[in-house]
């Protein structure tokens, strides 16, 4: 609180993004503790939490006023105008502080108050148990204490961090391991191990390491096999070696056996960072040509980085499903590409990750119990911005273009990933917070926030995806093709603010109502049914009695509620029609070629509209 | 001529490969006047494969051993592997298909003998666009009248018969008119906009010339058209040529309306592009589509390189901003580019759709193309009459129809539930505007199909797409009338190929067939409960 100062600022514009007339909107701007709140003159409100804000900025002052351009993390850009400088400069003041935190405890997860008890809290926490997970995957079994394995396939996929093998390190207990994880899986006895890295880039950094010599070696204390490395008397030799040849490595074929050994070529954090900044600069531009649009697309990289996402899935679902092969994934650290990896081919794999409930699992299981660093990649706190990198919002873009292929294989739709995405950067619920298992322990989350899971669940019907058929055999493997053409920019994540760009109309609310009243009209059927047979059965008996005749009048009321139902849900689809959004001729850029209407010139016929002149 | 001199060997055993999704068939090949046939051996399935000649944009052949290779390009974009026994055969069967696919003739083309069983010769060329359109204006305005001043196609041989125009104006001061204008075409209605009283009208350039010639019953015609609308209505001549090209075009005997004898009009340039230029665009796309193996930059840079999508977002917003100053601003709107036969025609049609609720109706849009294209002179013949694989020099072809279709299709796709046909119906379109049993997109103009008798010795296209059986493949089960206009968003990000079509073979989109085979089955199965509730309340 201590940082607004202004929390009320009247006659404030809010510019459209795309337009290149200065189209405005006038309205309110209130500043709350947890929120930059904008209600235009129609009432319509316009809600930014400050945890979304990735950037503020004054721009120079202007004869309307003092502009503000606030960029979110949700891509949401908004260009005020404000009136006097000096209420813009303490909004900027006060967004800057408010929007970077320097400790957990300020996030809005803290003092968010869903006004549920502590039970409730607690059983919403409850929701996603990665032991039930576990147990229905088959694990522990025979084979497996505890990993991440596939039960119908006896493979395996499992994860960890690079080896810290230097140039010839070796360390005895994890060839051994590995050679555990190959035995483990009685059908095949190859084992694929995938390093998510591109090659040349290792070979590259392993030439220029040879001068350097030294860095710090950075070990993962989460990943299981790395506890062992620890806990082994080889971690002295290995320390030596790490420190003389610089620790990271990748595994030597000859020194395991029974092993693959492949590169995939997924390219590190900051590489996938800067392309996304590309990308969306190159989608923020005012007039954008089609030409320019393609060619920023293109230098971007951006899609050519999710194909290697998915080509690594898709070779890891492969190796499983055709060659009964077990498979390690690493990368460098084992949270970042490796997560993308090994929960996206789990997605392929196995349908159950594709209900809505099993899809919040895979999350819990692949990405927050095994460390994704969440809170450094989304920026929740004022840390590194090195370390900031959209690697979680490449896997749902990915899962968003498995959706585009398999439009049936998926219980969720694109708005379920839109506020999956919505939520890693909100700090409104604990899930998030924190950059690995122990630290959420430490914070208590589990005591002093909410999980998500609850809230999106009892929402469920917004993210149902009417397509969907669960029994569709077709789908229980996915196997998606990655030709180049099938991957396309996500207008809906990258613009889901820019109402004007969207289509107009949406097939899927459309179907979702249909589907709705089609239920309804059968259970409708089904009761009305029943009822005859009842009468019927009532008229054999002969027992036609005043109660009977009773019993037929209250039917009436109730054929005429199912009806009044049909009306009723028809009416705001036939609403939606009359007023489709975004589609005014003036909310399109188009609309700037009509300016040419009303150049002044000097008139005979002059118009009703009062606006433009006309020579004759 | 008879067909048999063109065929040199009717037989030979051969196998056919139909890309990576459908299985090789074997059998007997066989050239007919019209089709190749494949008829598998009795062992196998009793169906017959058929390929319409026509069809065929271009034929490579190769030979190794004592067999051969034709790998056949066609028009709708499907490439097609032959292997055929016997090097003679390979040769012979290679010369016959080149031959008989190329001919120029239209009354020995297929349509001429294509009588399929349950429909009648006759039937559905009753469309008599024109006459009909005037009927719908004529309720809403007397300020038009039709004119049967070209019956002969004396004056403008790429017209109807028939031709709305304003009341004000004579059949002879149309005739001057005519004459002031390149090929004839001269001012004539497209489309009248009742709730804001404006009209689209359309035309080819005026024959200014150097000495900037005028001519004052054109003058007239167009200042009628003023007076007949709304009260102080304003009007627009939407050129498709840049101001550079149209004044250019001045020194061929083309040009511009000047300023000074057109009161009350304004003259604006939007230029699109056409002919060769948007065949090559055309051509480079569908190569780019061929190669499946492509890196990810190497697909965004040519889909960019071919300036493709490019050409959608500018006619879209052409006709985005005719439709505009019509609906938002009352002015009526004369679009012309030289010949007014191509960019011409793809702007009044799309603006029309943006516009009339009518036109996004299954009827009204095969109206729409009857009468917006067909009748109005789209020369399709010379335009279609190659695809995007041949060798063959490019003449006069241009894909200005297909460029059409792709924009009501990014149209279709952002007001999903506001057109009555689907994505099939425009894929069909564009089949059959390329090589088709039916006569509807035969030769250039009316004239060329009076004098060949289309009308009474072919089968109209129309009758064979709405046969009930075909209508679930094109129609759009999802929608609702939806009377206002719709504005597309004519931003790169909301463009998108059209994978259809242009990866309709090298990538069938079978998962989103199935997902629409599903919305069906929603949309029929909801129709079917309410129809049945009734039975089962009484």
């Amino acid at each position: 609180m201590e940082h607004i100062r202004t929390t009320k600022v009247e006659q404030v514009k809010l510019l459209d993004r795309f337009s290149t007339n200065n189209k405005s909107l006038t309205g309110t701007l209130y500043l709350t503790a947890t929120h930059l709140l904008f209600i235009d003159s129609h009432q319509k409100e316009t809600w930014i939490l400050h945890h979304h804000i990735a950037s503020v900025e004054k721009l120079a002052l202007t004869t309307a006023g003092c502009p503000l351009v606030i960029q979110c993390k949700n891509f949401r850009i908004v260009h005020f105008i404000v009136p006097r400088e000096r209420d813009c400069h303490d909004i900027y003041n006060s967004l800057l502080q408010l929007s970077k935190q320097a400790k957990y405890e300020d996030l809005y997860a803290f003092s968010y108050n869903p006004k549920q008890n502590d039970s409730e809290r607690l059983q919403g926490w409850q929701l996603i148990d990665l032991a039930e997970e576990y147990k229905r995957m088959g694990v522990p079994n025979s084979h497996w204490q505890l990993s991440d394995a596939n039960r119908e396939y006896k493979a395996a996929i499992c994860r960890c961090s690079q080896p810290l093998s230097g140039f010839s390190a070796r360390c005895l207990e994890d060839e051994h391991l590995l050679q555990a994880i190959s035995k483990a899986n009685p059908v095949n006895r190859y084992m694929y191990v995938i390093d998510t890295r591109p090659k040349h880039r290792m070979q590259s950094w392993w030439a220029t390491q040879k001068d350097i010599g030294r860095i710090i070696v950075r070990i993962s204390s989460k990943i299981w096999n790395d506890e062992k490395i620890r806990e082994s008397d080889e971690k002295k030799r290995l320390n030596a070696m790490a420190n003389r040849a610089a620790g990271k490595g990748y595994e030597n074929e000859d020194n395991y056996s029974n092993i693959r050994f492949q590169f995939v070529g997924i390219e590190n954090i900051h590489v996938m960072r800067s392309s996304l900044q590309k990308l969306l600069e190159v989608s923020g531009t005012k007039g954008l040509s089609v030409n320019d649009f393609y060619s920023g697309l293109e230098s971007s990289g951006w899609l050519r980085h999710i194909k290697a996402v998915m080509d690594a899935a898709i070779f890891l679902a492969k190796a499983i499903m055709v060659e009964n092969a077990s498979v390690l994934v690493h990368c460098s650290d084992g949270w970042d590409r490796t997560s993308q990896v090994c929960s996206l081919g789990s997605l392929l794999l196995d349908s159950y990750y594709r209900t809505i409930k099993g899809f919040m699992v895979l999350i819990e299981k692949d990405w927050i119990s095994f460390g994704h660093k969440f809170s450094e990649r989304c920026g929740h706190l004022d840390g590194d911005p090195k370390e900031v990198s959209p690697v979680f919002t490449q896997f749902l873009e990915c899962v968003w273009h498995l959706t585009e292929q398999f439009p049936q294989a998926f219980e969720f739709n694109e708005e379920f990933l839109l506020q999956i995405h919505e939520h890693i950067h909100s700090c409104q619920f604990g899930n998030f917070l924190g950059n690995c298992q122990k630290e959420r322990e430490e914070l208590k989350l589990k005591e002093k926030t909410y999980s998500l899971w609850p809230f999106l669940l009892e929402d469920q019907k917004k993210y149902l995806n009417p397509l969907y058929s669960s029994k569709s055999q077709r789908f229980t493997v996915l196997e998606p093709n990655t030709v180049s053409f099938n991957f396309k920019f996500w207008r809906n994540m990258y613009h889901q603010f820019d109402r004007t760009l969207h289509p107009r109309q949406s097939v899927f609310n459309i179907i979702m109502n249909m589907n709705e009243q089609n239920k309804q009209l059968q259970k409708d059927i089904q009761d009305l049914e029943s009822k005859i047979k009842q009468r019927k059965n009532k008229q054999t008996d002969g027992v036609l009695t005043k109660e009977l005749l009773h019993s037929v009048c209250p039917e009436s009321p109730t054929l005429k509620t199912s009806l009044c139902f049909k009306e009723q849900t028809l009416l705001p689809v036939n609403d939606a029609l009359r007023t489709i959004e975004g589609s005014s001729p003036a909310d399109n850029r188009y609309s700037e070629y009509a300016e040419e209407f009303s150049k002044p010139e000097p008139a005979v016929v002059s118009l009703e509209y009062g606006v433009a002149r006309m020579t004759c | 001529m008879e067909f048999s001199e063109l065929i040199r060997t009717g037989r030979a055993q051969a196998q056919l490969l139909r890309g990576p999704e459908a299985p090789p068939l074997r059998g007997t090949l066989c050239v007919t006047g019209h089709h190749l046939l494949l008829s598998p051996g009795p062992q196998s399935t009793p169906d017959l494969w058929l390929l319409l000649l026509r069809n065929v944009d271009s034929i490579e052949k190769r030979v190794a051993g004592d067999s051969g290779t034709i790998t056949l390009r066609c028009k709708d974009l499907r490439v097609l592997q032959l292997e055929i026994e016997g090097v003679e055969a390979t040769l012979d069967i290679a010369r016959s298909i080149e031959a008989l696919s190329s001919l120029e003739s239209v009354i020995t083309s297929f349509p001429f003998f294509y009588r399929p069983k349950g429909l009648r010769l006759g039937d559905a060329w009753h469309f008599h666009p024109p006459e009909r359109y005037y009927k719908r204006v004529a309720r809403e305005t007397d300020a038009w009248r039709l004119s049967e001043v070209n019956e002969d196609f004396s004056l403008c041989p790429s017209y109807p018969r028939a031709v709305i125009v304003p009341r004000a104006v004579d059949d002879d001061a149309l005739a001057r008119s005519a004459r002031f204008r390149q090929g004839g075409r001269f001012p004539v209605l497209s489309y009248s906009h009742s709730p804001s009283g404006t009209v689209l009208l359309r035309s080819s350039q005026p024959l200014t010339g150097p000495q900037k010639r005028r001519c004052a019953e054109d003058e007239e015609l167009l200042r009628a058209v003023l007076a007949g609308a709304r009260p102080g209505a304003r009007g627009f001549i939407l050129d498709t040529r840049s101001a550079q090209a149209a004044k250019q075009a001045r020194m061929t005997g083309g040009g511009t309306e000047a300023k000074a004898a057109y009161p009350g009009w304004k003259r604006l340039h939007r230029p699109l592009e056409r002919g060769r230029p948007l065949q090559e665009s055309f051509v480079r796309l569908v190569e780019a589509c061929g190669d499946p193996e492509q890196s990810m930059d190497r697909w965004l840079s040519r889909l960019e390189g071919c300036r493709w999508l490019a050409h959608v977002k500018e006619a879209l917003s052409t006709a985005c901003l005719a439709a505009q100053a019509m609906e938002r601003e009352g002015a009526c709107i004369l679009v012309h580019g030289a010949e007014g036969t191509d960019s011409t025609l793809l702007v009044t049609s799309l603006a029309q759709l943006i516009l009339d609720p009518m036109s996004r109706t299954m009827a009204g849009f095969q109206e729409l193309i009857e009468r917006e294209w067909i009748q109005a002179g789209h020369p399709f013949q010379l335009r279609c009459a190659h695809s995007a694989f041949s060798h063959a020099r490019p003449k006069h072809e241009a894909p200005t129809f297909l460029l059409f279709l792709d924009c009501v299709w990014q149209l279709g796709r952002q007001f999903p539930l506001s057109l009555e046909f689907g994505e099939g119906l425009l894929l069909a379109l564009f089949e059959h505007a390329y090589a088709s049993p039916f006569g509807t997109f035969l030769c250039n103009s009316e004239k060329e199909r009076c004098l060949c008798e289309v009308r009474t010795r072919t089968h109209s296209l129309w009758s064979g797409l709405n046969q009930p059986k075909e209508q679930r493949k094109l129609q759009n089960p999802l929608y609702v009338l939806n009377p206002l206009a719709i504005w597309p968003s004519v931003e790169p990000q909301s463009l998108r190929l059209w994978q259809g079509l242009f990866l309709r073979w090298t990538h069938p989109p079978e998962p989103a067939e199935v997902a629409w085979e599903k919305v069906w089955q929603i949309v029929t199965g909801k129709e079917e409960t309410e129809a049945s509730q009734p039975t089962a309340s009484a």
